[in-house]
């Protein structure tokens, strides 16, 4: 028996043997970038401060959660991956890794990312990264997911925890500030993520996944994205007014928050023989200026507290 | 099927060995950090060592 063969008996996968890179596509590296970032403005804008090493390994073990919380959804996930185009080369139904490698990479990294996060942090901190793995994987993965449309709405949660782990870093504790960081996450991605499911030729219906373009049509997907971002605006302008709020975060916010609404109203007063004549232009634009809109929100708080100390701080 | 040194799999297999190996490493270094970040800030005590012998 050769080395081959008897890797292939050993996992049924053939010939291939993962690399280092498909163990770190399994920590979905894209969406760990927005966790770093967040998590990274929540922990500089908080009051007080912890020794560099300590943020930067705090930091790590937020975006090692993150990235857990990411290889265990493809574990579960498995089989919808391979039924949609867009994740069929995703390393589990592409062949080169097992659901239960994946399963105990997660588990693995979950459980490390969480202890050492508490270790170089605190409990409340590790606490929150421990529910934000769980709210996830158990509450959006295996629950919501399939379940109802509004999944996104609600599994939005989970990638709106870093800013509140990052704040609590220094705190120890949670606050009205860290809170109306999470909330603005939490209300932008359903406008965010539904502005790109208007113009995505997506397979999720073949997967049996409920979104709300096809379980509600797109004209009410239209509405829902209007309405998301009206609701949207008062707590991006309420994080203004807070202590890592103040003029430079304010104008940004406004600035940005008329630019979204107008872009949700355009979107809204569109139907499909309009949006398919211009091939989801205004669809499109919308989605580039959501991503632009939280980042543009976040490094004004960052801006904010790195200038505090020459007198353009907060009020 | 016999393999040659140059085959595919010996590749992913060093590459998957070694980067592993840099996140051990990594690991450790970041742990002697934390260390030295932890043990030299100005409130540092060691947890609870004088009041256990005070007590006794």
């Amino acid at each position: 028996m050769t080395d081959a063969s008897l890797n292939a008996s050993e996992t049924g996968l053939g010939e291939y043997d993962a690399g280092f890179g498909d163990y770190f596509a399994l920590l979905k590296p894209r969406v760990m970038s927005l966790v770093v970032f967040t998590a990274f403005v929540g922990l500089v804008a908080a009051p007080g401060g912890v020794h560099p090493v300590v943020g930067f390994a705090a930091i790590l073990f937020i975006a090692v959660g993150g990235g857990a919380s990411g290889a265990l959804n493809m574990w579960w996930d498995a089989d919808i991956d391979r039924v949609m185009k867009r994740t069929a080369n995703r390393p589990i139904p592409a062949g080169r890794i097992t659901e239960s490698e994946a399963f105990a990479f997660g588990i693995a990294l979950a459980g490390i990312s969480v202890v050492m996060l508490g270790l170089a942090a605190n409990l409340v901190a590790a606490g929150l990264l421990a529910f934000t793995i769980f709210f996830y994987v158990v509450v959006y993965s295996m629950w919501l997911k399939r379940w109802t449309p509004q999944n996104i709405v609600i599994g939005g949660a989970a990638g709106a925890f870093p800013p509140m782990i990052g704040w609590a870093v220094v705190t120890g504790g949670i606050a009205p500030e860290s809170v109306l960081m999470f909330l603005l996450i939490f209300m932008w991605t359903p406008p965010h993520f539904w502005a790109l499911a208007l113009f995505m030729k997506s397979d999720y219906e073949t997967a049996g996944v409920p979104m709300l373009t096809v379980t509600h049509g797109r004209k009410s997907t239209r509405k829902h994205i209007l309405v998301y971002t009206v609701l949207l605006t008062p707590v991006a302008l309420a994080l203004g007014f807070t202590s890592i709020g103040g003029p430079i975060y304010l104008v940004v916010a406004v600035l940005l928050n008329l630019a979204f609404l107008k872009g949700a109203w355009d979107i809204w007063r569109r139907d499909e023989t309009m949006a398919q004549a211009d091939a989801y232009r205004t669809e499109k634009r919308v989605f580039a200026l959501s991503l632009f809109y939280l980042f543009g929100h976040f490094l004004a708080i960052l801006a904010q507290a790195m200038l505090a100390p020459y007198g353009f701080g907060g009020w | 099927m016999g393999l040659s040194r140059e085959h595919d799999m010996h590749k992913r297999r060093f590459g998957r060995n070694l980067g592993l190996g840099l996140v051990l490493v990594g690991f450790v270094a970041l742990i002697f950090g934390l260390t030295i970040a932890k043990v030299g800030q100005e409130n540092f005590e060691i947890p609870n060592s004088e009041k256990i012998g005070s007590d006794e």
